[in-house]
């Protein structure tokens, strides 16, 4: 990682941004009391009033008695709408409204960075059906969801993701050489070559590393997030920080995503959850999923202010994203859920054919009607700043620079092997230092059996 | 009745002495544990300075389990603002009273409620030392640390691991659960799953015998451990352990065994309450069978300190292994193991294991079920006379 943050537009050190959000003349957010009409409504429930209309049960206060039984029948109810700015022409459809708050720059860096992540995705894809890669997981038809939500994030701000949240990482800065030292595991990944490919993983802008298990980040975003607004209470120098937390719609199935919204709302944390709703997890459509209306019906529920957007819309997604970071830091503190609806273009990973349970007609259609990054070109053409040279040009180098990083990493050593022991515990333990031993005894007794040559330091590479 | 020993086991040891003309125990074995008079409480603060290496200026305070933890708890919220104190009913001061008057000193940012769920608790936790917070999660009884087993074992144990680079880590964290039986606890109420935890790498398994044990342990646990513990309290023992307990900061190393007791003949190693019921039979078999024998305090159950064990089982030659939880898969077989390994040359006896049948622990069988000072005692007279 470079110690270069890269932010819309234009390219600041860390220190300059830490300095410039010190001086933010912004009152901190958290400096603002505990929401008084929340803390007196729950804080007492003494039973009726004589002639109420209202039993103040403990569990629900501000309902009303009714003589009329009726279920509620959640299909009666119209489903919550998609937010949109641009159609899939590139055109702005509300003519009333404000101008965007997006610049040309800005713009371009995101169809940039769309860009990188969807040419290295083929690259990658390909490379793995090479066999020079163990695995991949591309985010054909998301790259608007990442990159535009990321956008909306200071790097001060902290993210976990699922796994398909490429282009969060891009966006944040991280550089191809990191991508492609994680994918290969050689000895420049940040994860020192233990994770499988796509388990990215970045210090600064905090992104914290993806780990395989669906849905367990999702209470540990709100932990996290719980744990900024505590250190921005105990110290107002703390720049106002938020957790950015990305999940598929198949993971909010899991019983974490359950718990990581109810403790967010109960402990009032500064979260923002991205729910990428992509209509398939692995083979199983959202039908099979779940027969309320998507997860965002969901966040009403957990009493979490919510929101549904266009996901092929990175102005649609930006903007939802920015606003409820606000709305995050507001009121000392508040989660809030967005649903990016999208379409999962590809297949699951490059160990799934999807075409095995769904149509390849309806992938086409997809891919060709609509898609984050043809309607982003489409409205920077509008705007008469890109063109189709300079699409060919960029998809040039930008190709040219992926390939150069993948023989770089592919050629480079993998880490040495005590980084197999390390980091277990913040000490390599007794017990670890003597199996450490035994396998440098094996390893020197059958030295046939075993090729380090691509390690560093091939057998020296357990001394410490 | 009394076993004849084999002629070719007859080595040194009945040379010297003659257990096998021992006569039964005079009194009966399974009594109720004294704890007024257990020798592994400090009853008065002499010997308590002799034990824990306090400095002379100490003061301290007789104090039960739940107190002591208490006052652990206190000394941790005041030392650091990092800490944080949550889980179910903690607010009000627990279902065990650990937490009283924690949150009226200390606020409802730092002690507070969580809703009802294991996993969230954990997760939240787990986010929460990511950011650099010192979490004490609580986790009701150990019997509903399950529903969190993905994140103890998947997330916590292995975010150090797989940061690598990034630096990132949840050593911050503590989870603390009451474990162990109470008499009536039944299915849900009576387990020990420290076995459980022992088998993932990247957590530390602490369970402390004491209320003295308890807070220098606890302590440690929160401000010098860098990795995820699992903090046991033997809830049987919360108001029935009464010793006195420093009154200021201490901590206990977390990678070291305790001798409790020295003795020649014997070995037991043992953890959490049953090191009462070892206590209790080991003065019984000491009066009864003239044996000496020596008694040691795991403390940490993962990882470990195998050269305490070794040592004294190299000098005795003789091990019995004493846990409540069941004894299949339990720390008494890794125990066994690494004895087995490290001392098989000294070894004049198979190493015994007194734990919990392979069973649950069905609420009107529960004195069947769990080890007792009888079972102890026939496991100390039966290897002396192997």
């Amino acid at each position: 990682m470079t110690p270069l943050i890269y932010l819309p537009g234009r390219v600041r050190s860390a220190h300059a941004v830490r300095c410039s959000l010190l001086k933010s003349p912004l009152q901190h957010p958290f400096r603002s009391s505990y929401p008084l009409s929340l803390h007196k409504r729950w804080s007492t429930s003494l039973s009726q009033r004589p002639g109420s209309d209202r039993v103040r049960f403990p569990g629900a206060v501000n309902s009303k008695f009714t003589t009329e039984m009726a279920f509620i029948n959640p299909m009666d109810k119209p489903g919550i709408p998609t937010y949109r700015v641009m159609d899939s022409d590139g055109v702005l459809i509300d003519k009333s409204r404000s101008e965007l708050s997006v610049s040309n720059e800005e713009a371009l860096a995101w169809y940039r960075n769309m860009l990188t992540v969807s040419i290295m995705d083929v690259i990658m894809f390909e490379a793995q059906r090479q066999g020079r890669l163990s695995f991949y997981m591309v985010s054909a038809g998301e790259e608007g969801i990442s990159v535009g939500s990321a956008a909306a994030l200071t790097p001060d701000d902290v993210v976990f993701a699922q796994y398909r949240e490429t282009g969060v990482f891009q966006q944040r800065g991280f550089a191809l050489k990191n991508f492609m030292s994680q994918l290969f595991a050689n000895a420049n990944d940040n994860g020192r070559g233990r994770n499988m490919p796509v388990h990215y993983g970045c210090e600064y802008p905090k992104t914290h590393t993806i780990s395989s298990t669906l849905a367990t980040q999702i209470p540990q975003a709100s932990g996290a997030a719980y744990a900024l607004k505590l250190q921005a209470l105990q110290n107002p120098d703390t720049p106002p920080r938020i957790v950015a937390c990305y999940f598929g719609e198949g993971a909010a199935s899991e019983g974490d995503f359950h718990a990581g919204l109810n403790i967010a709302a109960t402990r009032s944390c500064p979260v923002v959850f991205i729910c990428r709703n992509n209509g398939y997890a692995i083979s199983t459509p959202t039908l099979e999923q779940y027969r309320g209306d998507g997860i965002a019906s969901r966040g009403v529920g957990y009493g979490i202010d919510t929101i549904r957007v266009d996901g092929n819309d990175i102005f649609a997604v930006y903007e939802a994203m920015k606003a409820a970071r606000t709305l995050a830091l507001s009121q000392g503190g508040k989660p809030v859920l967005i649903e990016a609806m999208s379409y999962r273009v590809s297949h699951h990973s490059t160990s799934d054919d999807s075409f095995a349970y769904r149509a390849r007609v309806e992938v086409e259609d997809w891919k060709r009607r609509d898609n984050p990054i043809i309607r982003l070109r489409k409205w920077l053409e509008n705007e008469g700043i890109w063109n189709e040279d300079m699409e060919r040009q960029a998809r040039e180098s930008i190709r040219k620079e992926v390939l150069r990083e993948f023989g770089e990493a592919e050629r480079a050593k993998k880490p040495a092997i005590r980084f197999a022991f390390e980091d277990v515990y913040d000490e390599v333990t007794e017990e670890a230092r003597e199996q450490m031993k035994e396998l440098r005894r094996i390893l020197e007794e059958y030295p046939e059996e075993y090729d380090l040559r691509s390690f560093e330091g091939g057998v020296k590479g357990l001394d410490s | 009745m009394v076993p004849i020993p084999r002629a070719c086991r007859l080595v040194g040891l009945y040379g010297r002495r003659s257990y096998s003309t021992a006569p039964s125990p005079s009194t009966r074995l399974n009594l109720p544990i004294d704890y007024k008079s257990t020798p592994l409480l400090h009853h008065t603060p002499s010997s308590l300075a002799n034990s824990l290496n306090l400095p002379p200026s100490s003061t301290s305070k007789s104090m039960n389990l739940y107190t002591a933890i208490n006052a652990a708890l206190r000394t941790a919220l005041s030392k650091s603002d990092k800490v944080m104190l949550f889980g179910e009913d903690v607010a009000f001061g627990g279902v065990f009273r650990c937490s009283m008057d924690l949150q009226t000193e200390f606020g409802s940012e730092r002690v507070f409620n969580t809703p009802l769920t294991e996993q969230g608790i954990i997760g939240f936790a787990i986010g929460a030392a990511a950011e650099g917070m010192k979490p004490v999660a609580e986790i009701q009884f150990a019997d509903y640390v399950f529903p969190a087993f993905d994140q103890i074992v998947n997330e916590a144990a292995k975010f150090r691991y797989r940061e690598g680079a990034t630096g990132g880590n949840a050593g911050g964290l503590v989870i603390r659960m009451p474990c162990g039986a109470v008499g009536h606890g039944a299915l849900y109420h009576s387990q020990s799953p420290e076995a459980l935890f022992a088998h993932i790498p990247g957590l530390q398994v602490v369970i402390p015998r004491s209320p003295s044990q308890a807070k220098g342990l606890l302590l440690a646990s929160i401000f010098e451990s860098k990795n995820p513990v699992v903090f046991m309290e033997p809830k049987v023992l919360y108001r029935a352990a009464v010793e006195h307990v420093p009154s200021e900061y201490y901590t206990i190393p977390l990678n070291k065994a305790e001798v409790i007791k020295p003795g020649n003949d014997v070995t037991i190693i043992s953890y959490g309450q049953p090191l009462y019921l070892c206590s209790a039979a080991i003065a019984a078999a000491e009066k009864n069978l003239g044996a000496s024998v020596e008694l040691i305090d795991l403390r940490t159950i993962y990882p470990w300190d195998r050269q305490t064990v070794l040592d004294s089982v190299n000098k005795t030659g003789r091990a019995i292994v004493v846990h409540e939880s069941m004894v299949n898969f339990g720390v008494g077989a890794e125990v066994a193991a690494t004895i087995q390994t490290g001392a098989f040359l000294r070894l004049e006896a198979p190493v015994q294991r007194v734990a919990g049948w392979s069973t649950h622990t069905g609420l009107t069988y529960e004195k069947l079920i769990l080890p007792d000072v009888t079972r102890i005692y026939d496991a100390i007279k039966r290897t002396l006379e192997y």
